[in-house]
């Protein structure tokens, strides 16, 4: 296609309905209007386009499919895409939450309302880039280059604290990945290339493996974000506009996960061993500690912020646990994650745009004057809890599963934050939908305009069908799970075998 | 004849400019006015004619005039880049200097001075030519620095960078007496031979001399001192010059120096080189976080960048000398584009350079705004922006060198170092708008948008580029 293949296309179109909004001139209302409808436009031609190139690709492989490949910079950097069963789902999601985002931005956002789209626009080519790339320098151009987007979407149209969050999530992500740009730069040294299918396949020395996996640790558990860096999170999404934190927790948190199952598992497999106590303390302090920390919240985002650290420590100890069930788990759950936080996080920002406050003592009863509210926001209420017949449940139950293959302790202590999610989550539920409606400034709030309603109804239907049947998800990254499992296994059985053969 | 004539080709764009510097100053002083006139437009034709010159000319490698002059791939890279840098301030300083009123005919003949003190200095084979023309330069350049001599500012840190430079080129010559004394030659190459592998103490010491002085050029950490005044008082043209085109020519022959005189010696020089780069990159971050003025966060910020730009010959060999070179094209480029938005600062006429009166700016001017914050993003080292390709270039070289702890802290500081860009950024995107700015002359902003657009891009055709700094490394080994 133009001499492209299909993933660039998804990946670079956005660029082009940027460069028509930013051809667009005058202010007038009428100009704005056509601003939002090309982002629109734009972003759902890449979800269709998106959903186009599944249908050429054959889950039963485990193999990268739809590669390109063209020479780039010289000295082994090279542009190639490529998709495999890991990463399709997650670029899938990106395409998929994008015309969400518009949407709900759609009368929220009232002020520089082009360059708001021009942002998002320009984040959804770095985020599927992130997905699709196949080179690791590569990757780290997209994975960064987020960085300036997001970072103008949360200073520009975020809330009071928007700097001091703005800041403080751009300079953790940024001091993390420069490390982890240090070890790609060292992988290149051993490997002469940064093509992630040679690098897959190269072997490196044991001493090297920890050093690396360390940097990629750093710049990957800021992204997660792991406790006990997790603490930009909080700031970033309470402040970042509400589309804003629906692409940070749908998408941008991914990206860690993401990295840990493409580089930090199958790259370093003894590092990954050696270290996995590490990164099941840090899961499971994630999932106990900051639990109890979105107890106490007053904020709505705050609150569901801290969950998502909690959920993020599922994804993690499920990865680690290098079992099938948990690996998968581990997927599906950042993928059901990323459905039902970015739709909490619309949820709140309904409200938001009514009140303008996040406050929970500012809400209540809200049951009375908005009913088909409360009922979408039970539903994902009861997703984030993890209840069976919703997609929560399957990530929750498969990671624990791993985990206790592996260790039933930390299966043991992570299932206390699933009785802890329920606490907050329904905590929260309560205080806002349930009791009396005797607040004066809530007396007239209204219940879902249309455009709201058709932003909630794919999430709703996605969120149950991936409860009830979840073998889409599933099915499409078994095989490039089992192949990776396979690989680790092999790995660590060969060093095994030496060091059992050294002892002799 | 034949001799002396094909002596002379290897030299043509600094005969070209030296010619045209004499008939300049005639022209100058016999049209009588005080005013530049057609003086800067003559004058940046000629710059440009030497770019073209050495475009078109051999691309061999000669050394010519008994040993004192060479002319090669590396010197021709680092010339063009330095004699773009002239010829960008050159037509970027005409508005501003009329502005100011101190549009004499002087300023554009004083930057070909020091232009062709600078490709001397580039060419320079031997330690009496590196000596000639780094004088030629300097000398120039203290001139211009205090330019605006009504302006105290301007003529403290005339004053201060001569005093300075006075001391530093004193060690300099100290250094190079040293080593003539010790090696009984003053080529290069001959010192080569003659220390090759044997580290006398004499010829260390020289050595050190020799970079103390080089280090003062290039502002870096510890012989950084003057910079933030020099920056800070000078007129804004000529810091966009301190900024740009000498910078290039101090790293050019820094690196000639240490690996054409001293590569028996790696060891030795390669200590005193990532002392350097280490304290500047870190000076560099820290310093600038405090600083209000955009002229004087300019200063820390290139202190900064040049501790990376070391890194590169840190590293040494091929690789690292041709990430040097790679990082200073794309430094020229973002320095260049950084000035040309502090000349369009003016509010009412007079020029201000306080980063609080970019306030809002994205509002007043979108455009400015924007190409603005892609050079901070880019000095910042954010991809996929030209400035991360710079800072990937370098420190690939240090890790594949085993300069492990170099880099780290190198990069740890330029993420310290991206919080200052980051202000920036903010003052002009989410803060409220200040007095709208002035309308810009034009040059200063097709600069900007010229170079806004080479950071943005140079990731989608990157091949010419990375053949030229290749092929230019290649020619030193």
């Amino acid at each position: 296609m133009f001499g492209f293949g299909i993933l660039s296309c998804i990946v670079f179109l956005p660029l082009v309905g940027a460069g028509f909004i930013l051809a667009l001139r005058g202010t007038d209302e009428a100009t704005l209007e056509n601003a939002r409808r090309a982002a629109l436009g734009t972003t759902l031609i890449v979800f269709l386009l998106s959903v186009y190139a599944y249908t050429k690709f054959d889950p039963s492989s485990s193999a990268f499919q739809l590669v390109e490949e063209k020479g780039w910079f010289g000295q082994g950097l090279i542009y190639k895409m490529g998709v495999d069963g890991i990463s399709f789902p997650f670029l899938l999601l990106t395409t998929f939450l994008m015309p969400i985002c518009i949407l709900a931005s759609w009368k929220s956002i009232q002020t520089r309302v082009k360059e708001y789209m021009v942002a998002f626009l320009v984040l959804e080519t770095l985020m599927s880039g992130v997905f699709c790339a196949l080179d690791l320098v590569l990757f780290y151009l997209f994975f960064e280059g987020g960085l300036i987007p997001m970072f103008l979407i949360i200073g520009v149209w975020g809330g009071r604290r928007r700097v001091y969050a703005s800041f403080k999530f751009f300079l953790y992500t940024l001091a993390g990945s420069l490390l982890m740009l240090l070890a790609i730069m060292a992988m290149y040294g051993v490997a002469g290339t940064t093509d992630i299918v040679t690098l897959l396949q190269t072997h490196f020395p044991s001493s090297m493996q920890k050093w690396l996996w360390l940097a990629f640790f750093a710049s990957l558990a800021v992204k997660m974000p792991m406790w006990p860096v997790h603490t930009w999170l909080p700031d970033a999404h309470v402040e970042a506009p509400t589309a804003g934190s629906v692409i940070l927790a749908g998408i941008l948190l991914k990206m860690g996960g993401y990295g840990f199952i493409r580089f930090s598992l199958p790259m370093f497999p003894e590092a990954s061993a050696y270290f996995t106590p590490l990164v099941f303390a840090l899961s499971i302090i994630a999932i106990i500690y900051t639990s109890l920390v979105a107890l106490v919240q007053e904020d709505m985002k705050k609150l569901i912020a801290y969950s998502s650290v909690a959920h993020m420590g599922f994804v993690t100890m499920g990865l680690f646990s290098m079992t099938s069930q948990g690996v998968q788990g581990a997927v599906f759950q950042m993928i059901s994650h990323g459905l039902v936080s970015g739709a909490l996080f619309l949820c709140v920002g309904v409200v938001y745009d009514r009140m303008h406050t996040r406050d929970i003592s500012a809400y209540g009863g809200l049951a009375a004057r908005m009913p088909l509210y409360a009922t979408v926001f039970m539903i994902f209420t009861l997703a984030n809890v993890g209840l069976p017949g919703t997609s929560g449940f399957i990530g929750e139950f498969l990671t624990l599963l791993g985990a206790f293959r592996i260790n039933s302790w930390v299966a043991f202590l992570a299932t206390t934050g699933v009785i802890l999610s329920a606490a907050y989550a329904l905590y929260l539920y309560r205080r806002i939908i349930f009791g009396v409606l005797d607040k004066p400034s809530l007396a007239s709030i209204l219940d879902l305009s249309w455009r709201e309603a058709a932003l909630f109804a794919p999430l709703v239907a996605l969120t149950i069908v991936y409860g009830i049947y979840p073998a889409p998800v599933l099915d499409s990254s078994a095989a490039a799970i089992n192949a990776l499992i396979k690989n680790y296994d092999t790995a660590l059985a060969v060093v095994t075998k030496t060091a059992a053969m050294t002892v002799h | 004849m034949s001799h002396l004539s094909a002596a002379l080709a290897h030299c043509l764009p600094e005969l070209i400019l030296a010619a045209g510097i004499l008939v300049l100053v005639l022209f100058g002083a016999l049209r009588g006015k005080e005013s530049g006139g057609p003086v800067t437009e003559i004058a940046a034709g000629l710059l440009g004619l030497a770019i073209v010159i050495i475009f078109l000319g051999s691309k061999t490698t000669a050394v010519v005039f008994d040993g004192a002059f060479i002319d090669d791939g590396f010197g021709r890279f680092m010339k063009v880049l330095t004699l773009v840098g002239s010829l960008v301030t050159l037509i970027m300083s005409q508005d501003f200097l009329a502005r100011e009123k101190i549009d004499k005919f002087e300023f554009p003949i004083l930057i070909l001075l020091s232009t062709l003190g600078m490709l001397m200095l580039i060419s320079a084979a031997g330690l009496i030519a590196l000596y000639l023309g780094l004088e030629l330069m300097s000398l120039s350049l203290y001139v211009i620095a205090a330019f605006h001599r009504d302006n105290l500012r301007a003529s403290e840190a005339g004053l201060k960078y001569f005093v300075l430079g006075a001391l530093s080129s004193g060690m300099l010559l100290y250094g190079a007496s040293l080593l003539y004394g010790f090696a009984g030659t003053v080529s290069f190459a001959g010192i080569a031979e003659t220390i090759n592998g044997k580290a006398s103490l004499g010829a260390v010491f020289g050595l050190v001399f020799l970079m103390a002085g080089l280090a003062f050029k290039m502002s870096a950490v510890p012989f950084h001192m003057w910079t933030p005044d020099v920056y800070e008082g000078a007129p804004t043209p000529v810091t966009a010059f301190f900024a740009s085109a000498v910078k290039m020519a101090a790293v050019a022959i820094t690196i000639r120096v240490v690996l054409t005189a001293f590569p028996g010696i790696a060891s030795q020089w390669r200590q005193i080189v990532i002392f350097i780069s280490l304290l500047s990159m870190v000076l560099g971050a820290f310093a600038a976080i405090g600083q209000t003025n955009i002229k004087r966060l300019m200063a820390y910020s290139a202190i900064g960048h040049i501790g990376f730009a070391l890194v590169g010959l840190a590293a040494g060999g091929e690789a690292g000398v041709s990430g040097v070179l790679a990082y200073m094209a794309i430094y020229l480029v973002m320095t260049l584009g950084t000035f040309a938005g502090i000349l369009s600062m003016r509010v009412n006429g007079e020029g201000v350079e306080n980063i609080s009166d970019l306030s809002g700016l994205a509002k007043t001017d979108g455009v400015m705004a924007f190409f603005l914050a892609m050079m901070m993003f880019s000095l910042a080292g954010i991809p996929p922006l030209a400035g991360f390709f710079a800072k990937w270039y370098v420190f690939n070289a240090a890790i594949q060198a085993g300069l492990y702890w170099l880099s780290v802290i190198g990069v740890l500081s330029s993420a310290v170092a991206a919080y200052y860009y980051l202000r920036i950024v903010k003052v002009m995107y989410f803060d409220e708008a200040a007095p709208a700015f002035d309308r810009p002359a034009a040059a200063p902003r097709a600069v900007l948008a010229v170079t806004g657009l080479l950071v943005l891009f140079l990731f989608a055709y990157p091949g010419v580029f990375i053949d030229a700094t290749t092929a230019a490394a290649q020619s030193l080994f």
